[in-house]
């Protein structure tokens, strides 16, 4: 099945995904990797500057260029997710995620949020940075640039479209990753 | 001689690769959609329309744009040989802003962002001298995902060469989508520790789709090729006939007691390009 999202969406969408499906979504999106993972969940959940639970989470840590007129996104790609899998569950409790886009698949516990939360893990094309940019119609913020740098700070995208998203781990315990390891 | 000349050609050089693919590495993953369905050539299908893209926009293709690394053959009779690495640094941090890159360099305690691509012993520079005036820059910019899945298996001679190959197997099994796949494969099999992960490295820059000039190794090559893409780990890991395009192998002689493998995963933006430099400081980048 091919869906066409527009975020946010509720549990009864995101229970509708299964395994193979194939998504894209419109709205926002921040991203976040493993160190923007881990200093959101130290933070009070009243110092998050930004509503997570109404937006995409991305594994990307892109490649900006400050123009006059505010942030454009030059590539921008996902990261390899298993580096947030030490993170993700609590993310997932703490901040509500129901969307998550990555690479490369996530583990155990990731596995057991997502049907306990109700979320989905989607795929989409590592390295196909340009092409994911070319998605982005608006960067409205970017936060703890000074601190993390460019790859590392949370950036929110406005994105129209955004994939194809493949839905490899789903809401009832499916994983696409689970089942090409047991062969 | 116009220094500022030849790093505007160094920053050409940098660009080139972070936003062209070479034609064999095209090639390879042009015959890979031909022969994938369902969700492996729906990647394939975003990976070649991302490569079109970045060519026509002049974008890095990956947000990625790797660690900055250069192999340099000098020609000993080269006039300048002195201001080649200054001259490749400051491409570097010129390219970091014109191209752009991303800031990949950090300390690796603080995690402080260098900013500019530059800092302890990167760019990564390998030198090597050659006959002639020439000198000759290859740039393999690496990206981190492909990097971690890096391996070195100090293996116990016993096992063999049937050995070896399992071991290759067995981890590109266990990377499964996250160098991603398809991938290039470099392999270096013996000398010591270093030299294993540098021949491996090293074999990336032969093209896709050429085998080594020893007929033995070159068969293994093939049997490797074969073995990984039946794993059906395919595109991204997400199933599929094609998980690596090409595996390479270069050989140095051992230690009678040790049998290095180093293995050295590149992605599937197997971003190569070369230039030279003349010794009157005219240049390509090829």
């Amino acid at each position: 099945m091919e869906y066409h999202l527009d975020l946010p969406v509720g549990s009864d969408v995101i229970k509708k995904l299964r395994v193979g499906d194939i998504v894209y979504v419109s709205g926002m999106i921040f991203t976040a990797r493993d160190e923007a993972h881990h200093m959101m969940l130290e933070k009070d959940k009243e110092d998050i500057p930004f509503d997570p639970s109404e937006m995409a989470l991305y594994h990307c840590g892109p490649l900006m260029k400050e123009t006059k007129d505010g942030w454009e996104v030059v590539s921008a790609g996902p990261t390899t997710s298993s580096r947030m899998e030490i993170f993700e569950d609590k993310f997932i409790e703490r901040f509500g995620i129901n969307i998550i886009i990555g690479k490369g698949g996530m583990g155990e516990r990731t596995e057991k949020a997502l049907q306990k939360y109700i979320c989905v893990y989607t795929s989409y094309t590592g390295g196909a940075g340009a092409l994911a940019a070319d998605k982005v119609e608006d960067v409205p913020a970017v936060y703890w640039l000074d601190e993390l740098g460019m790859p590392e700070a949370v950036w929110i995208f406005k994105v129209k479209k955004f994939g194809p998203l493949v839905v490899s781990m789903d809401s009832h315990g499916g994983s696409i990753y689970r089942d090409l390891k047991k062969g | 001689m116009d220094f500022e000349d030849i790093k505007k050609g160094v920053v050409q050089l940098i660009k080139k690769a972070e936003t062209e693919l070479p034609d064999d590495v095209i090639k390879s993953l042009k015959n890979a959609y031909k022969v994938e369905d369902g969700v492996a050539k729906i990647q394939i299908d975003a990976i070649l329309k991302n490569i079109d893209l970045a060519k026509e926009s002049g974008r890095p293709m990956c947000q990625d744009t790797g660690i900055q690394t250069f192999f340099v053959e000098v020609g000993v009779d080269f006039p300048h040989i002195s201001k080649l690495k200054d001259l490749i640094v400051d491409a570097v941090k010129k390219a970091t802003m014109e191209v752009p890159l991303r800031p990949n360099t950090v300390d690796p305690f603080t995690c402080e962002n260098h900013k500019d691509n530059t800092g302890e012993h990167i760019p990564y520079i390998t030198w090597d001298f050659v006959d002639g005036s020439d000198v000759f820059i290859t740039s393999l910019p690496k990206g981190g995902g492909s990097e971690n899945m890096s391996k070195l298996g100090m293996l116990k001679p016993g096992v063999g060469i049937e050995g070896v190959k399992d071991f290759v197997v067995d981890e590109m099994i266990k990377a499964a989508g996250n160098p991603c796949p398809p991938t290039v494969v470099g392999i270096g099999i013996g000398g010591g520790a270093d030299l294993a992960l540098k021949l491996g490295k090293r074999s990336l820059l032969r093209p896709v789709g050429v085998r080594n000039k020893d007929k033995t190794i070159a068969a293994m090559e093939e049997e490797l090729i074969k073995r990984i893409n039946d794993s059906g780990i395919g595109p991204m890991g997400l199933g599929g006939k094609t998980t690596v395009l090409d595996v390479h192998i270069e050989v140095a002689h051992r230690h009678p007691a040790s049998l290095p493998v180093g293995i050295a995963v590149q992605c599937w933006a197997d971003r190569r390009a070369r230039m030279v430099i003349h010794s009157d400081g005219s240049w390509e980048v090829e």
